[in-house]
């Protein structure tokens, strides 16, 4: 009877739209700035520093005060708290007070009545600096010193010896540029006063508990006194983790001040200039390998651009290091990492987190070692993979136990036909004087866990109304990636009823508290887990009183496609709900989870960092113009491992969304600052992101048929950051353009990103 | 007399805004007085496309569908038009168009935020009669950022929803609206004015229907801001947060909207959009063509105009290199008459033309190319899609015998204005048509154009390609089928060989 039941609509491993699709095409999805303004709301705009490092030796806003529609201006003087908007090492303020650090620093706010009285306002203030010498550079602070912390290394094995010993050495250096976010929705918060002194904040952050954290710091009341909600971002991809903390104290502030709801919607030229990015890094390596290509031993130097205080560089930087294998097994390796202090904005969380950074450098030296030896560089890459018994510790000691690299890599190389089009494109190379084309594949390999091991811990609420329809709560954010909708699959599966009668709802700091950010592509792995414990909770508690109400023993309770089916007989879901009710049974439930295994020893940079790896492999194929430098990715096969997935169509979408972002990273995006630290693109005008015509014409995309090791949320695993390392394949393919051109003895260093500049200074 | 209202037909219904800033931008107006706030801003310069909203005009009879950017759009310039949100696509039971369907069943839509700008571009492609193919689709997509879905699955939900072919609700309404759009028009001048209670200034616009009208008024003030598409005074407004207090609108100028093609020449109105330009100047100079389907983005091209491109003199204009090759007559035109000028000769310095008070950009009359004439334009920016160029060359010249009797050069972007290399132009004339004399050609350059460093390309880059530019305009005469280009028509599908790209 019960096998016979079709199922629900909604389950898990279904291709399943996004949750607010209908709502997102009709533009009846809300955001922040949808919320219909209340009468007296004022808008709230940043004065920003317009010197990289100087102290402030006057600050006169009598001009500001003065301006049509300004109702109140603060500084750090009006601070009742603390002036502090970091994550955790207390350098970021919410109003510089005597020293400004970088160019588009907050120094003050303006409420006005309108938001454009706010921005005229803003512009009026009359600051007089004393400069001093701004440190804009890697090369600058690496030469002075400067640092966010001290430099960490992180080592295997003997690299001196092995280097010294190695057959071929090579060394060699190139630079990986940063990236801005470009999420569409630009950073917004809405803060409105409440009694008591509380205060309600709407804020567009993948992080609702730190928000909530740092707004009770800077007003001086206790963390109780604050809720923050989001529905939805219009996009975060990790700019949403730590900066929207500014903007949302900015209007608490404000709102707290004057007693009237504050908005601040941030320009999106002030948004890119306030707000910051992926690190920009120096790769240095110095790497012994044999005549196979086999990787005997690598020095590894990696230097960050931190910016001005210290927000989440030190576990970004761990992050590179981590990563700085990649699929490889490295037997003597040594990485020393710098996290560079500069006078530049803050650099910040962005999908991967590091991990791109420490990838790409190793598959840098996967190509020179095949350049230099004229191999085929999928044959080194290959003889360098983790074995599956033997050559499995990676650098930080941790155990590889769940390789699949090499069989994912074969399975691509030969359903793409890798080695027939590298043939084909040596025929076209000879033939084409003008244009050059080559074909890369790489590998991924990252490991899932946030490295701050507290912060692998969840929270769910879920309430069944005596109706039986069910509302869930749960600690993580959605920003597009489609993590309500799984989740909520999750429930229905649970359950057993249809995912529409489940409601989903915005993620709220006083119905599930202290959360940990939407990040590390763990969303779903926590949420998912602590939403199944609140379920499993209470169906536990339904079936128990269903046991008693109908005398039936309890493992012949079964809840499927919206009913219960108890020895003979059948009722539905919600009847069983409603009597439960009457029963007097508690329908509502936490759900708590934490990943299991994972610890981690940061001072000697050794222990299990990570539950489980996510894998996946991209083949690019490019071409470039020797006359300009232009380029362009023609086709690209992916296969990638997202274990047995929750959601295979959301699943895809990571995985294209993710690719074509790492190739915007990697060819176009060019965040260019001047001589003093004016970041000069600053805007979709100046700072390009890929447009439609920028996908490559064909894009194959495959999901690895497996099942994750690990017991995570049935079986799935992460996909949220991974894929977008998958598009190393591109740049790698580009560098291999370029040396098909040059047909030199080195592999050009080519840098990121590979702009069609980039790639003629590297023509011979 | 001053108006304080304008009229338009808001989601297809006639609706009057009354007593407002001249300077309000369209997309304020509908997400904070309209309550429409289904159109999204992204970045108020038109250059993300999630404030898109498709302008209906009625254009001899039959109704124009448009796609733009509302953030950088007057609000007074929507005067007698239709304008169509997001949300009227929502058919009246509250079921979903079929476009919007198409991209919420093929995952189209991840954050959702730039969808509804997505929805309003598929839309006005589709209503005028795009195509299904790839290169007609991401030229129609080129203005709208997506930066969550690597825009494969936006890409099939064009591609579905053209291949349906369902009459939208829409669609019966359109006799109405021809209708009530044409009862709407008026000869007259619009004229507005509001008192700001900021500044304590009045505000004028006005919209004047004739050049007639149009002279009259500047030379009585020829301090006022002469607005045509807006694509760029829109951001001196939005982002350099400058108060425009007297406005001359010139959309409404029929005179100034006209192509005339003769045997030897083509004449386009200042007022002719680079979208209506596109079409004949791509079949007579495909390279201009390419140029221009490359300018900003199908919002952008639908409201920009060639005179406007020329007027404001920006050195990284698009269209002016190509048109000075072109040996492009400029015609200006004030209370005293018309004044002929080569185009070259407009651009003075940085930020000062040959303009007299109270003169406007009338026309450009362009010359159709001859037989003996050879003719190459390139574009080349850090993106091909929606990106100012780094360098924008092109190279005319005619040939007898083998012999270059006459040469035109010009580039964008590699000085303060659109400039013609006549140092470079000189070493080609009467010289044979060769490779030698490309080479010298190339050396010959760094005499005329002197580039800067700056966030889209250094001058060293800026000069070689320059330099490159002139040896590719050669390769593709001396061997025509050698592949040299990665972008235009054709492109594609030759890299990929037989059927790969589609």
């Amino acid at each position: 009877m019960t096998e016979n039941a079709p199922s629900i609509n909604g389950d898990i491993h279904r291709d399943i739209r996004h949750d607010s699709a209908h709502k997102h095409v009709a533009g009846s999805a809300d955001y922040i700035d949808d919320i219909p303004e209340k009468r007296d709301l004022l808008h709230v705009c940043l004065g920003q520093s317009s010197r990289a490092h100087a102290r402030i030796k006057s600050l006169d806003l009598d001009d500001v005060r003065a301006a049509p529609g300004v109702v109140m201006v603060l500084t750090a003087d009006d601070i009742p708290g603390k002036n502090d908007v970091s994550p955790f090492a207390g350098d970021d303020p919410l109003f510089a007070e005597d020293i400004v650090q970088f160019h588009g620093q907050s120094i003050f706010a303006v409420a006005a009545t309108s938001r454009d009285q706010a921005r005229r306002a803003a512009k009026l203030a009359k600051i007089d600096y004393e400069d001093y010498p701004a440190i804009l550079t890697i090369d600058d602070a690496m030469t002075a010193k400067s640092y966010i912390e001290a430099p960490q290394c992180m080592k295997q094995g003997d690299s001196a010896a092995a280097l010294k010993k190695a057959p071929i050495r090579r060394t060699g250096c190139f630079r990986v540029g940063g990236q801005d976010h470009f999420y569409l929705e630009g950073q917004i918060a809405m803060a409105e006063p409440k009694e008591d002194g509380d205060v309600h904040v709407w804020s567009s952050t993948q992080n609702p508990t730190e928000v909530q954290h740092l707004v009770a710091k800077v007003l001086n009341i206790p963390d109780n006194g604050v809720t923050v909600e989001v529905r939805r971002m219009g996009g975060g991809f990790g700019g949403k983790e730590t900066h929207p903390s500014l903007f949302a104290a900015a209007a608490a502030l404000v709102a707290r001040k004057t007693g009237r709801t504050a908005k601040c919607r941030v320009d999106r030229d002030d948004d890119m200039i306030m707000t910051g990015k992926r690190h920009d890094f120096r790769i240095d390596y110095d790497v012994g390998f044999d005549s196979e290509g086999r990787l005997l031993g690598l020095d590894l130097k990696l230097a960050s651009r931190c910016g001005y205080s210290v927000d989440l560089s030190p576990a970004i930087n761990d992050r590179a290091m981590f990563h700085s294998d990649n699929c490889y097994f490295l037997e003597h390796v040594t990485i020393n990492s710098y996290r560079c202090r500069t006078n530049t904005v803050s650099n910040t969380a962005f999908r991967g987190f590091g991990g791109p950074q420490g990838m790409i450098a190793i598959e840098r030296i996967m190509d020179v070692i095949a350049h230099d030896l004229s191999k085929d560089p999928l044959d080194v890459r290959m003889i360098n993979l983790y074995g599956k018994t033997d050559r499995n510790i990676t650098p930080y000691g941790m155990m590889v136990e769940d390789n699949i690299a090499p069989e994912l890599i074969a399975e691509l190389a030969k359903t793409a036909d890798y080695k027939n089009r590298r043939r084909e494109i040596t025929a076209f190379n000879q033939v084409n004087v003008y244009l050059k084309k080559a074909i890369a594949l790489t590998p991924v390999k990252f490991g899932i866990s946030f490295t701050a091991l507290h912060l692998n811990q969840a929270g769910a609420l879920i309430h069944i109304y005596s109706d039986g329809s069910v509302h869930l709560n749960h600690g993580g954010t959605e920003m597009g990636q489609g993590l309500f909708i799984k989740v909520a699959q999750v429930v229905a599966n649970e359950l057993q009823i249809d995912i529409d009668r489940i409601k989903i709802s915005a993620t709220t700091t006083d119905k599930v508290p202290n959360s940990s950010p939407t990040a590390a592509s763990s969303g779903s792995d926590l949420n998912g887990m602590a939403a199944l414990a609140a379920a499993r909770t209470l169906k536990n508690r339904l079936t128990e009183f269903a046991a008693h109400h109908y005398d039936c023993a309890i493992d012949h309770i079964v809840f499927r496609n919206n009913h219960v089916y108890l020895d003979d007989q059948e009722i539905s879901f919600n009847q069983l709900v409603h009597q439960a009710y009457l029963g007097r049974v508690s329908l509502s439930s936490t759900g708590f989870y934490k990943t299991p295994k994972i610890h981690y020893d940061r001072k000697i940079h050794k222990g299990r960092p990570f539950f489980y790896f996510s894998y996946g492999a991209a083949i690019a194929e490019v071409i470039i113009d020797l006359l300009t430098g232009e380029n362009k990715i023609l086709r690209v096969d992916i296969l990638h491992d997202v274990g047995k997935s929750l959601n295979p169509a959301i699943d895809r979408g990571q995985i294209e969304g993710g690719f074509i972002q790492g190739a915007g990273w990697l060819t176009t995006e060019e965040l260019v600052f001047d001589d003093k630290g004016i970041l000069r693109s600053h805007a979709p005008s100046t700072y390009k992101i890929p447009t439609s015509a920028d996908r490559p014409a064909q894009m194959t995309i495959n999901l690895w048929n497996g099942v994750n090791k690990e017991d995570t949320i049935h079986k799935s695993k992460a996909v949220g950051e991974p894929p977008l390392m998958l598009a190393i394949a591109a740049h790698s393919a580009l560098t291999l353009a370029v040396a098909n051109a040059n047909n030199a003895k080195d592999l050009p260093a080519l840098n990121a990103p590979a702009t069609a500049e980039e790639i003629l200074s590297k023509l011979i | 007399m001053a108006q304080k209202n304008i009229t338009l037909l808001l989601g297809g219904r006639p609706h009057e805004v009354i007593n407002f800033d001249p300077t309000r931008t369209l997309l304020d107006y509908l997400r904070y007085d309209a309550a429409r706030t289904g159109t999204k801003e992204g970045c108020g310069e038109g250059d993300c496309g999630a404030c898109t909203v498709v302008i209906g005009t009625l254009k001899e009879g039959k109704l124009h569908f448009e796609a733009v950017n509302s953030c950088i759009i007057f609000l007074p310039t929507l005067d007698g038009k239709l304008l169509l949100t997001v949300e009227d696509l929502v058919q009246p039971d509250g079921s979903l168009h079929i476009i919007q369907r198409a991209i919420a069943d093929l995952q189209a839509s991840q954050c959702g935020f730039c969808t509804p700008g997505f929805v309003m571009s598929i839309f006005a492609h589709i209503r005028s009669g795009g195509g299904a193919d790839l290169a007609s689709i991401n030229d129609a997509l080129a203005g709208n950022l997506c930066r969550c879905t690597g825009y494969g699955p936006i890409i099939e939900a064009v591609r579905h929803s053209i291949s349906a072919q369902v009459e939208d609700h829409l669609t019966a309404l359109e006799e109405t609206w021809i209708k009530q759009l044409a009862a709407m028009s008026s000869p007259d001048t619009l004229s507005l004015s509001w008192a700001c209670p900021d500044t304590g200034n009045e505000r004028h616009y006005s919209a004047p229907k004739t050049t007639a009208a149009l002279t009259a008024l500047y030379a009585a003030h020829p301090e006022a801001t002469l607005l045509a598409g807006g694509t760029d005074v829109g951001l001196w407004v939005t982002k350099q947060l400058r108060s425009l207090d007297r406005l001359i609108y010139l959309g409404h100028i029929t005179e100034l909207a006209r192509i005339t093609k003769s045997k030897t020449h083509i004449e386009i109105g200042a007022g002719v959009t680079f979208a209506d330009a596109l079409p004949i100047l791509s079949t007579h100079f495909p390279d201009l063509g390419e140029v221009i389907r490359r300018l900003g983005s199908a919002q952008i091209r639908n409201r920009a105009t060639i005179g406007g491109n020329i007027a404001n003199g920006s050195p990284i204009g698009d269209s002016m290199p190509v048109l000075i090759a072109l040996n492009t007559e400029l015609t200006l035109q004030s209370a005293s008459g018309l004044r002929h000028i080569p185009l070259e000769d407009y651009f003075i310095s940085y930020g000062k033309q040959d303009r007299a008070a109270g003169e406007f950009v009338a026309a450009i009359r362009i010359p159709i190319l001859k037989a003996d004439q050879y003719f190459r334009a390139y574009k080349i920016s850090k993106r091909f899609d929606q990106d100012i160029s780094s360098v924008c060359g092109a190279i005319s010249v005619t040939l007898n015998d083998g012999i270059i009797s006459s040469a035109r050069i010009a580039y964008g972007g590699v000085a303060a204005t659109p400039l013609r290399a006549i140092a470079t132009e000189n070493t080609l004339i009467g010289a044979k048509w060769n490779e030698t004399t490309i080479q010298s050609a190339m050396s010959a350059l760094e005499n005329d154009i002197s580039p800067i460093s700056d966030m889209r390309a250094t001058a060293d880059y800026r000069l070689k390609v320059a330099r490159n530019i002139l040896l590719k305009a050669y390769i593709e005469y001396d061997t025509p089928l050698s592949q040299t280009r990665l972008t235009g028509d054709g492109a594609q599908t030759r890299l990929m060989g037989n059927g790969a790209a589609e």
